[in-house]
């Protein structure tokens, strides 16, 4: 057999199908793959060497009844911010220490109702705050990715860089991943790999550890957009132990892969035409949308006046969400805890030691931004610039059925390169920040390499819940664009 | 757009001393950080102010927003909550939720005094 790791998930299912290779193989084959990867890239946290290959028999065991799932027998590897039973789940801090939830998350669940085998975890920033990965207790990922003739470490984005990575490497088919701001998208671009955040309440956040609730989505990093479809498929669906966890059926993402898209109306928001935007990256949005035009495509201009304000709303709503959701790791119930001389010493002292430099920033911006005499300063403020944001969207949507940017403003930088600035940290999430705040689904998929070599992406932006449409225009983009190339494997 | 020269405009703001984010000084964060339950180490008040003084002042710019008459957005998806029946759905099993406590003992967590 060939090497298995390279194949898509799509490819893997049907090689299993036709009995070319069992899931225990194909585990094997990646468990290898890892253990040879990430002392260079550090993408997992934990492998779970023995738990993966026991799914992996089962998982055989399931096929040869004749009672295969969806995913049947694939590996896969989970973001840390995911609980997963019995399996260490920090979101990389040090506030949750050794912590091994006793239970499962829905999204997990329902991976491995349909026949998944789980990999292990995978590293991302510290409750999935920043932008490059380097705020992980566990350290930074390093992108499989490198400039042409460089051997500089580059970020895999953030937060999940991990999962990102993962993909990239072929160290798994797929990998959960989760999106507040942009964690899901920016990773994939920054990797070559295709990602997508669902519209907000698709997925579950039932047991995925929480940092901003109205914004948090889960959805799949992947090779190619047909299996981010089958992922997304599985993972999705109605929960009632989230109560925001929307009614009705799961389409059949994968059947939308194919679909014409002949007469549809795409979007080109002028206002996403950011000043000292690489030329590279003007240039691919420009051909993305001649090749969609090419399929048969109309192309609206289009207006969405508040995208400047969608960054600065963000970090009033986030740190505010994140600040109350934190209020948790107080070293009673779980994680470390750090003796002080009473009660809120303690708290204090425990919550010092846990949490990391930019998660205590966030905590603190949040704190001041709720404290008594500048909650309507500042966060309600931002909840009606955010009402405006999701106005300019549905404007839009009268006029188009999806629209199109780019990614991202620059392809994968060094690590350390950015980190001395929060505020230029934070402005990586500038064209995916409008899609949570919004709800909308966000779908991002790799076009071309930039002049040294780097993966650049596009995001095409959908309606609530018509992410079938987003599915079937990606899938064009993907052909058009057959971005074929894969990083060396130099670790 | 100018967003990617809006952290530059920031200092500069902070700078020229006009911004309302200079209300933020050491007490604020001081305050904040008590709020938090965040024990700050006194060497991280200084560089924290700073931060958040520019990471403020980045945001006052919410303030050229017209918002005359916009209600708040409170939910990402026009959605109503459900309601469910008032039943015991899950719990009764103390083990599973001291698994992961610091310190418990007969099927309690053990806390610092509470009350004198």
């Amino acid at each position: 057999m060939s090497d298995p790791t390279a194949l898509t998930l799509a490819a893997a299912l049907d090689g299993l199908a036709k009995k070319e290779f069992s899931s225990l193989e194909l585990t094997d084959a990646f468990l290898a793959a890892i253990d040879k990867a990430n002392p260079a890239l550090n993408a997992f946290t934990t492998i779970v060497h023995d738990k993966a290959r026991a799914m992996a028999k089962v998982s055989d065991a399931r096929r040869a009844k004749g009672e295969a799932g969806l995913l049947e027998g694939a590996p896969l590897g989970v973001k840390d911010l995911f609980c997963t039973e019995g399996v260490k789940s920090t979101a990389c801090s040090r506030a949750l220490g050794e912590f091994k939830p006793t239970y499962e998350s829905s999204v997990t669940a329902n991976l491995w109702r349909d026949g998944a085998v789980m990999l292990g975890k995978l590293n991302m920033d510290e409750f999935a705050m920043g932008s490059s990965n380097e705020t992980s207790a566990y350290g930074p990922v390093v992108n499989p990715w490198r400039a042409k003739g460089s051997n500089q470490n580059l970020t895999p984005g953030g937060s999940s860089g991990g999962s990102a990575a993962a993909v990239a490497a072929d160290l798994c088919l797929g990998a959960t991943a989760t999106d507040t701001g942009g964690s899901i998208r920016q990773p994939a671009a920054f990797t070559g790999s295709v990602g997508i955040k669902p519209t907000y309440g698709r997925c579950s956040r039932w047991g995925i550890v929480a940092f901003a609730s109205s914004l948090d989505q889960a959805g799949p990093i992947a090779k190619t957009v047909k299996d981010a479809a089958l992922l997304l498929q599985s993972m999705a669906g109605h929960d009632p132990k989230d109560s925001t966890s929307l009614p009705g059926p799961t389409p059949a993402f994968s059947q939308a892969i194919g679909k014409s898209v002949k007469g549809l109306r795409i979007g080109v928001p002028k206002e996403y035409r950011v000043d000292g935007m690489p030329d590279a990256i003007e240039a691919l949005w420009a051909q993305g949308a001649a090749w969609l035009e090419a399929a048969g495509c109309t192309l609206v201009d289009i207006s969405l006046p508040h995208t400047k304000y969608a960054l600065p709303a963000y970090y009033i709503i986030a740190p505010a969400e994140a600040s109350s959701n934190l209020a948790r790791y107080d070293g009673m119930r779980f994680g470390a805890r750090v003796q002080g001389k009473d009660l809120d010493d303690t708290y204090a002292k425990s919550r010092a030691a846990g949490f990391g430099a930019e998660v205590q920033r966030r905590i603190l911006i949040g704190a001041y931004v709720l404290s008594a005499g500048y909650y309507d300063a500042y966060y309600l403020k931002a909840q009606k610039v955010r009402a405006r944001i999701a106005e300019d969207f549905a404007n839009a949507f009268g006029q188009v059925d999806a629209i199109l940017t780019p990614a991202t403003p620059s392809a994968a930088f060094a690590l350390g390169e950015r980190s001395g600035d929060p505020v230029q940290m934070y402005l990586n999430d500038i064209f995916t920040v409008t899609a949570n705040l919004a709800g909308l689904p966000g779908l991002v998929l790799p076009t071309a390499l930039s002049h040294d070599g780097l993966p650049l992406g596009l995001q095409l932006i959908g309606k609530a819940l018509d992410e079938e449409t987003v599915f079937s225009l990606a899938h064009v983009l993907e052909d058009a664009a057959a971005f074929k190339a894969r990083p060396a494997h130099w670790w | 757009m100018k967003q990617a020269d809006s952290a530059a405009t920031a200092w500069a703001l902070v700078r020229q001393g006009n911004s309302a984010a200079m209300a933020i000084d050491e007490r604020t964060v001081r305050k904040a950080a008590k709020l938090a339950r965040l024990d700050l180490a006194e060497d991280r008040v200084a560089p924290m102010t700073r931060e958040l003084v520019a990471i403020m002042a980045w945001i006052e710019q919410l303030n050229e927003v017209d918002v005359t008459d916009v209600e708040p957005m409170t939910s990402a998806v026009a959605a109503t909550l459900p309601l469910r029946e008032d039943v015991v759905t899950a719990g009764g099993d103390p083990a599973l939720v001291l698994a992961n406590a610091p310190r418990s003992a007969d099927g309690f967590f053990i806390v610092p005094k509470v009350v004198e």
